[in-house]
């Protein structure tokens, strides 16, 4: 396990803005595309970094580690898949936001199969069935939602087989 | 109301938030970088009509190419006019939400390695497994 006041997120983004300057070489247009394209998405996740950071707070002020671990520990059962995937289906914003508050529950002992599942679940995204019915029609959107659905809980399932089989250490810096 | 409670937790998600900053900067960073270096046109031109390797291609560009799901929507519908099949298009719409090979590092970072690289690739077969379902029942495969 890395400490917890391991460097290693400064030295990624480091690493990232050593490769601005890699491809800045190569072309400066497409980086400063990159970094409108960067900056209008940074804007239009603040609502999501509030609602984040809201959920943390809440989750710290109300939620025991205890009361986690039991509805969402090793011994949830149906409870705790079905918590998974219906949470993965209502939240919002891009998966990398989710990763604090994953973070601070996989601190807690929630399952990683329930994290695994809650992220796999995300990809039902109700607000956008519009444009998938659409493109897809109306029996190919719920087809592939309730397939979605279903797959969420056995992914999960496979993702703790997997950790199992690549051995016991889940290095993670904070 | 407990205040001093209250204060903790504010503090205490502050420093969570604050830990993961510089993770997610760089993760932004590397989304908006391979969204101006990666032309879109490239996407159909990597399908050789083959049914079985279509979905593995559609599932390793879906878990490369990171971005708004609707613009998989968008690109998969394109895909699909121009003669992809449903089921490698199914794969690639599935991987684009679920694999993430550019947000990879900040995922090992803050959840771990080990459960970062068992949750993606796990989720990579399913994009594959789903997509063979979905195309099933629709008779598209």
């Amino acid at each position: 396990m890395v400490s917890e006041k391991s460097n290693s997120g400064w030295y990624f983004l480091l690493a990232v803005l050593a490769l601005y300057l890699i491809a800045y070489l190569f072309s400066s247009e497409k980086v400063f595309s990159s970094l409108d394209f960067f900056s209008a998405l940074i804007l239009k996740l603040l609502p999501i970094f509030v609602l984040i950071f809201a959920l943390l707070a809440f989750a710290n002020y109300f939620v025991k580690p205890k009361t986690l671990a039991a509805h969402m520990g090793h011994d949830s059962g149906l409870k705790g898949w079905s918590i998974a995937v219906l949470t993965g289906i209502i939240s919002t914003g891009p998966i990398y936001m989710w990763y604090p508050l994953l973070n601070d529950m996989q601190r807690h002992g929630v399952r990683n199969g329930l994290l695994s599942a809650f992220l796999y679940a995300r990809a039902v995204k109700v607000p956008l069935f519009p444009v998938l019915i659409l493109y897809f029609g109306l029996t190919y959107t719920v087809l592939l939602s309730a397939a979605i659905i279903v797959a969420a809980p056995l992914q999960g399932m496979l993702t703790e087989k997997l950790m199992e089989l690549f051995g016991n250490e889940n290095s993670r810096i904070v | 109301m407990d205040y001093e409670r209250l204060k903790i937790s504010l503090v205490k998600a502050g420093r969570a938030l604050w830990g993961t900053f510089p993770v997610l900067l760089g993760a932004i960073l590397l989304i908006a970088l391979a969204d101006s270096f990666i032309p879109q046109e490239l996407y159909a031109s990597l399908f050789s009509g083959n049914p079985f390797i279509d979905p593995i291609v559609g599932s390793i560009l879906g878990s490369i190419f990171a971005g708004n799901p609707s613009t998989s929507y968008i690109l998969g519908g394109e895909l699909v006019d121009s003669g992809v099949s449903l089921l490698a298009v199914t794969a690639f719409l599935v991987s684009w939400v679920t694999v993430g090979v550019v947000q990879f590092p900040a995922e090992a970072l803050l959840l771990g390695k080990r459960f970062a690289l068992s949750r993606n690739i796990a989720a990579f077969l399913f994009s594959i497994i789903v997509a063979i379902a979905v195309s099933s029942v629709v008779g598209a495969w």
